[in-house]
């Protein structure tokens, strides 16, 4: 399980950064948004991967799922979430004022 | 447990929705509730500066959760002093934006209180996702802020601002991340202690965590190679907000003072020093690419934003000595460099607004409304920008090098100093004689009439005051360098920051 969760998160970075590195803002904002899918998965796989463990004390418990990185990924994504539809909202704001999608408000580039 | 830790985040935070609530009133209202809000936090940040000055440090443990579970807000003297220098700048800023600009767009002073609010939570938070999360804070306020009044450069400008912040922000979630998984900890204090005592099979990790924080940090300070999201977005937004960002980059500054003082620094085993080596060659790159950037600047505002990327130099580099005294020299160094670059950038408005087309494109334009007043002005505020005697800056640049005598690299530091702040007074010197001895000399075109009325010294207040401030810092010089010295000396002895958040049985 790990190897994969592993290979999700490095093909979400990989493509977040490809996406992000693009001259419109579009592919800008996707890749924004799976670099942060990205993070947030990370940051939850930080807990380590436990299945069917409780997350809080328990007499009958034999191990414990770590609550935190949830609780840290929760706020994460709220703040992510905030930022894209900020981000998006520019990018609009951006292609209307400039004339293009492109990230310099360039014709062709 | 004294609740005036807390205070500084409350009180802005309470202005910012109070503001909100009074959207529909009139202006003059909402204007003097924002004065009165940065006046009550400088009169905070003077009391929390009195109470930690003995060397104490008040931890402020949110919903009394005990460290390291729950938040703590940790009030030591660097705290104290960056909160003071925030609500001095932030005073100034805002006077100047209550002559107008503040109604260009809506909401103004909800975004500067919630500013502010990041601001401050981050200079006192003591917990790492903390830390992340009053940034985003800050962020997204000045979001708004570089956006406001609106405008084709300022949409672009403000573009590149907050894709890279969104991708400066995912890489320290990466990093803090990475540091819960090694060592199951975000409080600073128990992180310094956990790093210290990091299993061998864990450090290269830790290590590469401590890293990528620095290259968020490095980014937020504008640090080489990062930088280059700063001068369009400095130079494109409203005057007022660009004196306010005057502190943003040195946001950074203090965060990898912090962290690597504190769980990077020379106790921290493993870890020990981590970033040493890479600051000092960075910090005096960044400053002589800053000064070239000055030198080329085509306009005035450009030119005041490179200076802002050279600033950051200096005050890294005086950081990088790793040295008390180098700290120190920061530390004074600080406070002098944000309120010249605010000075400069009220000033580079005032002027803008009295050469109608021209602007403040650095080319001989026609004799401005009140030039001997403005001329007088940009005189002095270079003279205390450029770090030429008599003023603050001089003093600064001067703890600095003689801070630097005692490094390996001496000769480097010095060298790179000194011929930067050379550029810095040729570019400056340059820039005042296109704006005030050339003026008159080119044939005035269409349209480059003068397009406001002529600068009365109240518009010219806020910027005085600043400069006010920097001859403050002049006068004083003894006293405040002895307080810097006395915060250089509480950060170097990390195991007081780890005892008071922890308790005495902590090991550092």
């Amino acid at each position: 399980m790990e190897a994969l969760i592993a290979l999700i998160i490095a093909t979400l970075t990989g493509s977040g950064v490809y996406l992000a590195l693009r001259a419109r803002t579009f592919p800008v904002v996707l890749g924004l948004t799976l670099l942060s899918y990205a993070v947030n998965l990370f940051l939850f796989v930080m807990g380590r991967l436990t299945v069917g463990e409780p997350p809080v004390i328990d007499a009958a418990a034999a191990g414990y799922a770590d609550p935190l990185p949830q609780a840290l990924v929760l706020t994460a994504i709220v703040i992510g979430f905030a930022m894209t539809a900020f981000v998006i909202v520019l990018a609009l704001k951006a292609r209307s004022e400039l004339g293009s999608d492109h990230v310099d408000g360039r014709e062709e580039a | 447990m004294s609740h005036l830790p807390f205070a500084p985040v409350l009180l802005p935070l309470l202005a910012g929705i109070l503001l909100l609530l009074l959207r529909h009133l009139d202006m003059r209202l909402r204007r003097l509730v924002s004065i009165a809000a940065v006046l009550g936090q400088i009169g905070l940040a003077l009391w929390l500066t009195r109470a930690v000055a003995g060397g104490d440090i008040l931890v402020y443990a949110l919903g009394d959760w005990v460290a390291p579970f729950g938040i703590v807000l940790v009030a030591d003297r660097l705290a104290a002093w960056m909160l003071l220098i925030v609500s001095l700048l932030a005073l100034f800023a805002l006077l100047q934006a209550t002559r107008g600009i503040d109604a260009e767009g809506r909401h103004f002073h909800v975004l500067f209180q919630l500013q502010l609010f990041g601001l401050n939570g981050a200079f006192l938070t003591g917990d790492l996702f903390n830390l992340f999360v009053f940034f985003e804070v800050l962020l997204l306020a000045s979001y708004g802020l570089i956006l406001h009044g609106g405008g084709r450069l300022r949409t672009r400008a403000g573009l590149h601002y907050v894709v890279i912040n969104l991708a400066g922000s995912t890489l320290f979630l990466f990093a803090v991340g990475t540091l819960y998984g090694m060592l199951g900890t975000l409080n600073m204090a128990d992180l310094a202690v956990k790093v210290a005592a990091a299993p061998a099979e864990n450090v290269g990790l830790v290590r590469a965590a401590g890293w990528l924080l620095f290259g968020v940090f490095a980014l937020k300070a504008a640090l080489l190679p990062l930088y280059l999201w700063l001068p369009a977005a400095y130079a494109h937004t409203s005057a007022p907000v660009a004196a306010l960002f005057a502190i943003m980059t040195k946001v950074g500054a203090y965060a990898i003072l912090r962290v690597y003082t504190l769980i990077f620094g020379a106790q921290a085993g493993p870890a020990a020093d981590l970033i040493t080596d890479a600051l000092l060659p960075l910090a005096l790159a960044t400053l002589l690419v800053g000064m070239l950037g000055v030198v080329g600047a085509t306009h005035l505002r450009q030119q005041v934003a490179y200076l802002v990327v050279a600033s950051i130099g200096t005050l890294l580099t005086a950081f990088g000595l790793g040295s008390g005294a180098g700290i120190a020299a920061g530390l004074y160094y600080l406070p002098h460099t944000t309120f010249a670059a605010a000075a400069l950038f009220l000033l580079a408005d005032c002027i803008a607004r009295q050469r109608g087309e021209l602007a403040d494109r650095l080319d001989p334009g026609p004799v401005m409304a009140r030039h001997r007043r403005l001329g007088a002005l940009f005189f002095l505020v270079a003279i205390a920008a450029s770090g030429l005697p008599p003023l603050s800056g001089f003093v600064g640049k001067f703890l600095l090098l003689r801070a630097a005598l005692e490094h390996a690299l001496w000769g480097w530091v010095l060298a790179v100093v000194l011929v930067a702040g050379l550029l810095g007074v040729i570019a400056l010197a340059r820039s005042g004689s296109l704006l005030f001895y050339r003026a008159g000399t080119a044939p005035v075109r269409e349209g480059a009439a003068a397009s406001a009325p002529a600068p009365t010294w109240i518009a010219l207040a806020p910027l005085s005051g600043l400069f006010l401030l920097g001859v403050g810092l002049t006068v004083f010089a003894g006293p405040l360098a002895d307080h810097a010295q006395a915060i250089a000396t509480q950060l170097l002895q990390p195991h007081e920051y780890v005892h008071a958040v922890l308790g005495a049985e902590a090991r550092p």
